[in-house]
């Protein structure tokens, strides 16, 4: 069986993005790029399958700009063995929606033919928490969500998820959806022999054309500004003063 | 027009809040039909049927849809569609596995965490950890979309809608629920409590995290958690609170020993008064915090629970 991973490229998580004073977006000029946390989650997950030998492949995945190349290098270092780069936009700050992701991905499993797809519970620039879940649905597959704990078993996998009460487990009929929750595992680094060996390994690049996928976007931005900030606030020197200050605004 | 709503029930029972505070954003839209479904869903519609503000209330009962699969779900939600500018759930965790399925099935787009209705077509939502807001207008048939409760105020109790049962749909058969772990609590709910206590990595152990349990208790609070605080084993999954967990609004938020990341601030910053107590001065949960305390967590917590 193979595995297919999706990957962004998106602001680094430790980067605290700009709104540009325009109101036309964020600024992403000159900003670190990362991979997604989840989708490290997600390649991390591929590789132990492979590792313990439920799977045979594991492909890579991005659509976007040319430079989500450096994404996919960097799962190809932790151990992915094939990348595909599906050229999509042209400027950095062209995000693809999750309708259209879904469907270039779904053009993309119609030749790569794989058993499990693992993607990111949401990418941490948008927030959407939706490609996964759409991709399923235009394929007609299973979806397990916000997986922290995926075991293959036969042609079903075992998956446990984080739900809002606590633990949901359920079991999906292969081929599947899964997207990675923050828990699923802890996602190695790339070591430098593995970074040297990733420049070998394949990297195909398509464009959106190849797959006949019109990513024209359904929502337009308006406009994008900074959220109100809070007032500051003040440091008390002592609990009884926290005490009393709670008492004085009524919140206790 | 006629908005959709996906009510949230969780085995028979209606969460009142969250479908509620949906009801006041969906009732700027058009005239609210509230959708309950489950193995059990009759009592919970009833319920949702005394809600202002909500014209009909459907009942769609059946074994199948016990457990919130996003398959049948998405099916049943699907065959429903027509006829709705809108469908809408509060962004739970359940909402969030099923809509985006919707949206795909009708080739839409989702909007994920509405926090603003501008018009029919128009909405605000936060991007990047809600370091952004961004005004989106959508061009779709019909909008699929979820609410961040924590935004809107609770629709009024009072009013009694017709509630009425529909035919439920064919099992698509992809998926089968296993089991549930879910820890009984008599603490409020996190995202709808009053008053919220949140524990980071600064607790240290599972053991010291009663601590902040027991403060809680204290206030009538809900627990959270930090999500260093839930990796480390301290708290479970379902108490963490930040952009990847739950979102909160309290009139109180009490973060103890936690730094402030923006991860975790996504999650809590629009409470109405947060205290935040941290032994390092310079933790970056201070700039968005009402009252800050620079101290020990296991000397200001004990003193704090004998003070109040
Ligand atoms: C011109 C244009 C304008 C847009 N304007 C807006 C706007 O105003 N407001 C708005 O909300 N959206 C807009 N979008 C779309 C928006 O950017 C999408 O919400 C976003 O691209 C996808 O959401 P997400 O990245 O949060 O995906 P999620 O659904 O959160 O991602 C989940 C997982 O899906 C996979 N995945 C997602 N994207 C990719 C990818 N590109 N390659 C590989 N795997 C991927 C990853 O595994 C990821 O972890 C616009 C898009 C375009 C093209
Ligand atoms: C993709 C992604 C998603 C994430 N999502 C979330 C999320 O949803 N929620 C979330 O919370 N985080 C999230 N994070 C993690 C986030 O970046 C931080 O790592 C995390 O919030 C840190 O938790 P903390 O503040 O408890 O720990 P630390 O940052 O380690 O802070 C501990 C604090 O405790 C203080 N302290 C220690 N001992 C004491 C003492 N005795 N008394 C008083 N104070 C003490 C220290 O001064 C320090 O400030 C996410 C990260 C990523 C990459």
């Amino acid at each position: 069986m193979k595995v297919l991973v999706p990957v962004k490229r998106v602001i680094d998580y430790n980067v605290k993005v700009r709104v540009k004073a325009d109101g036309s977006g964020v600024d992403l000029a000159n900003v670190k790029m990362s991979m997604n946390p989840f989708d490290e989650i997600a390649v991390e997950e591929a590789i132990r399958l492979k590792e313990a030998g439920k799977v045979e492949e594991v492909a890579v995945v991005s659509i976007g700009v040319k430079q989500a190349q450096e994404t996919l290098r960097t799962a190809l270092a932790m151990g992915a063995d094939r990348a595909i780069l599906v050229n999509a936009a042209d400027d950095v700050h062209t995000d693809i929606e999750p309708l259209a992701v879904a469907k270039i991905l779904k053009a993309v499993i119609a030749e790569e033919n794989p058993g499990l797809v693992i993607a990111g519970k949401q990418a941490i620039d948008n927030d959407m928490n939706a490609t996964g879940q759409m991709l399923s649905a235009l394929l007609g597959w299973s979806q397990a969500a916000f997986a922290s704990k995926l075991e293959i078993e036969g042609d079903h996998a075992l998956v446990t998820r984080e739900v809002d009460g606590g633990l949901q487990t359920i079991k999906v009929k292969l081929p599947t959806i899964v997207t990675a929750d923050l828990r699923l595992n802890e996602p190695r680094y790339a070591s430098l022999p593995n970074i040297m060996k990733a420049k070998k390994k394949p990297l195909e690049e398509k464009t959106a054309a190849d797959y006949g996928v019109d990513v024209t976007p359904r929502l337009t931005v308006v406009k994008t500004t900074e959220p109100a900030a809070r007032a500051t606030g003040i440091k008390v020197a002592s609990v009884d003063e926290l005490v009393a200050k709670l008492k004085e605004a009524g919140a206790v | 027009m006629a908005v959709l709503l996906i009510a949230e029930v969780t085995d028979g029972a209606l969460a009142l809040d969250a479908t509620a505070k949906a009801v006041t954003a969906a009732k700027q839209l058009g005239d609210v039909i509230v959708l309950c479904t489950g193995a059990s869903a009759k009592a919970a519609a009833d319920e949702a049927a005394k809600i202002g503000g909500v014209s009909k209330v459907l009942v769609a009962e059946d074994a199948l849809y016990g457990h919130r699969l996003a398959e049948p779900v998405a099916a049943l939600i699907v065959s429903l569609a027509s006829g709705y500018s809108h469908i809408v759930a509060p962004s739970t965790t359940d909402a969030k596995n099923i809509m985006p399925r919707v949206a795909a099935l009708l080739d839409v787009m989702i909007l994920s965490d509405v926090v603003g209705v501008i018009d029919a077509d128009t909405f605000e939502r936060p991007i990047y950890a809600g370091n952004a807001i961004q005004t989106v207008k959508s061009t779709d048939s019909v909008k699929v979309m979820t609410i961040r409760t924590s935004t809107f105020d609770l629709a009024p109790m009072g009013g009694s809608a017709p509630v009425e049962a529909i035919a439920t749909g064919d099992n698509p058969g992809l998926s089968e629920w296993v089991e549930d772990k879910v820890a009984a609590s008599d603490r409020p709910e996190l995202t709808s409590a009053g008053v919220v206590v949140s524990g980071g990595r600064g607790v240290g152990s599972e053991t010291d995290f009663a601590l902040i349990e027991k403060l809680a208790d204290k206030l009538g609070a809900a627990v959270g958690a930090s999500r260093a605080a839930v990796d480390s084993g301290f708290a479970p999954n379902d108490w963490q609170v930040g952009q990847t967990g739950k979102v909160v609004a309290p009139d109180l938020y009490i973060a103890i020993g936690i730094s402030g990341a923006i991860q975790h601030l996504a999650g809590m910053k629009d409470s109405k008064i947060i205290v935040a107590i941290n032994k390092d001065e310079e933790a970056p949960i201070f700039q968005v915090a009402d009252f800050g305390l620079v101290a020990d967590l296991f000397v200001a917590v004990p003193a704090l629970i004998d003070a109040l």
